[in-house]
């Protein structure tokens, strides 16, 4: 795998550690109760087709990116900082 | 039909023309006692404990694809009971002990091999750590474990390098009932042996939908019709978080790929299995000669089956640091298994808030050891709605508090830590 970061462009898969699904940006508010934070932690749509997950670019930009990619094929679909994803702007539904 | 010696001198001589299939090919039922999802080693053993301890023959093993297609054929063989966690530790000795009785049990020829096992150690605390493990087998009963020093290595394993200036080897833990097993026959041995006792194994049977009304499970819907049954039990491994969807159920699983190796044929080299722990490799030699092996993860979310290079050659280094003469040999084929991997890295085996709906899943990457017990303790949670006192703290509930984790490797319960 190669992906495309948008500060460095495309670069080796090995400078990127993967973090898990990008739900992690979304996370519950303090006040949502044992039942939400287990289910943002733990709990995982675990698709098997396009999915959006975060990974860092250690070794290179250090910026938090978020890839959507194809869990059947591994093939990657598209690329933007962490900062800028939809994720990072809402709330994990309860 | 019973395999024996005589009956092979028999068909031998006579032309082998009387050898029969293994198991019937039968078209689903309407309805049957229970239902068990998926025809891998976990789904198959499960069907033969079913109907061998609790006598429950009225039942059927739904595979989409295949009996043994799945992780049961895409794994490193190994079988083996060092585990250290109260629960963890009891469960693979019991499912060592189902092992070694197996091939008598089954009469089939799972090829079941205790060339022994040694974890090779690199550092002072890893060698702490390691004899500290082998006690603790000890006090669970499994009394093969021994520590092995330098010195012994270095007779018994002459073909490693021994004085790597970075991985110089410090000894190793040998546990002696531990080795490898002939992966397929051991799916088509609890096939048979479940067919025998009437279940219906039914392949090409790719369950779509399951039939819940008011929180009780009614039967599934499938590729080959509807099929009505009080009991369901889902045992898909990778393939978990799809089928619980159906249920309307999310899982704390994330699937990752794990790949593995296998060099063309040689001559004997290695009479065990050996681990390299801190190079995140291990190898052993197959029957056939080849010689196997592994490495970690490649750590992203995958349905796959095959890996990236990255990973690849992370492992061939490792393997070329260990025994440098593998250099030499050729690699054959790779591969990989979906990993249903758990945030503790230990198994799930449970019921579900469904009546009638069971869960077997989180296997991570160590669930072709665990097949006997696995279906010994899934059969028990099937007949009698409990949990197999060697399996109740395997819950589905124990991430939610934290309390009763079972980190075995104590790094944590969060995806992507094991």
């Amino acid at each position: 795998m190669r992906i495309v970061c948008p500060l460095c462009g495309e670069r080796d898969s090995r400078e990127f550690s993967y973090k898990g699904a990008a739900l992690a940006l979304a996370y519950p508010s303090e006040e949502a109760g044992f039942e939400a934070w287990d289910d943002y932690l733990h709990n995982r749509d675990n698709p098997a087709g396009p999915t959006r997950e975060l990974w860092y670019h250690g070794s290179g930009c250090t910026s938090w990116l978020v890839v959507t990619r194809n869990t059947t094929t591994h093939e990657i679909l598209s690329v933007e900082l962490a900062e800028d994803a939809p994720e990072s702007r809402q709330e994990a539904s309860a | 039909m019973r395999f024996s010696a005589l009956r092979v001198l028999k068909e031998g001589l006579t032309g082998n023309k009387g050898w029969t299939p293994h198991w019937r090919d039968p078209a689903p039922k309407p309805e049957y006692d229970a239902i068990i999802i998926g025809g891998g080693g976990h789904g198959l053993s499960t069907a033969y404990y079913l109907a061998k301890n609790h006598g429950m023959t009225n039942i059927a093993v739904l595979e989409k694809g295949y009996l043994g297609g799945g992780n049961v054929g895409r794994n490193t063989t190994i079988v083996r009971a060092n585990y250290m966690m109260e629960g963890n530790s009891q469960f693979y000795s019991h499912s060592l002990k189902l092992w070694e009785g197996l091939e008598q049990d089954l009469n089939y020829n799972a090829m079941m091999s205790q060339r022994g096992i040694i974890n090779l150690v690199h550092s002072d605390g890893q060698r702490d750590a390691f004899i500290r493990r082998g006690n603790m087998m000890h006090a669970q009963g499994d009394t093969d474990a021994e520590f092995l020093f330098p010195e012994q290595l270095k007779k018994k394993l002459p073909y490693l390098n021994h004085d790597n200036i970075r991985f110089p080897i410090y000894g190793g833990l040998y546990h002696k009932r531990g080795g490898t097993a002939r992966h397929d026959a051991v799916a088509w041995g609890y096939a048979r042996g479940a067919d025998q006792r009437g279940v219906d194994l039914i392949q090409n049977c790719e369950v779509t939908g399951i039939d819940i009304v008011d929180g009780v499970v009614k039967g599934v819907q499938t590729t080959r019709g509807a099929i009505k049954a009080k009991k369901v039990g889902m045992v898909v491994a990778g393939r978990s978080g799809q089928l619980a969807a159906l249920a309307g159920m999310r899982l704390p699983i994330e699937s990752h790929v794990l790949q593995a190796f296998v060099t063309e044929g040689l001559k004997p080299v290695m009479d065990n299995v050996v681990t390299f722990g801190m190079g995140h490799m291990y190898i052993s030699q197959s029957d056939k000669g080849g010689l196997v092996f592994g490495g970690d993860l490649d750590f992203y979310a995958s349905y796959a089956q095959r890996g990236n290079l990255p990973t690849k050659e992370h492992v061939m280094e490792a393997a070329m640091c260990l025994m440098p003469q593998i250099g030499k040999a050729r690699v054959l084929r790779s591969w990989g298994g979906i990993m249903d991997m758990s945030p503790d890295g230990s198994f799930i085996m449970d019921k579900t808030h469904i009546d009638g709906l069971f869960l077997n899943t989180g296997w991570c990457y160590g669930g072709f050891k665990a097949v006997p017990a696995s279906g010994y303790c899934m059969a028990h949670l099937m007949a009698t709605g409990q949990s197999h006192e060697i399996t109740a703290r395997h819950r589905l509930n124990r991430f939610e508090t934290g309390r009763g984790l079972m980190d075995e490797e104590a790094t944590g319960s969060q995806h992507n830590l094991h």
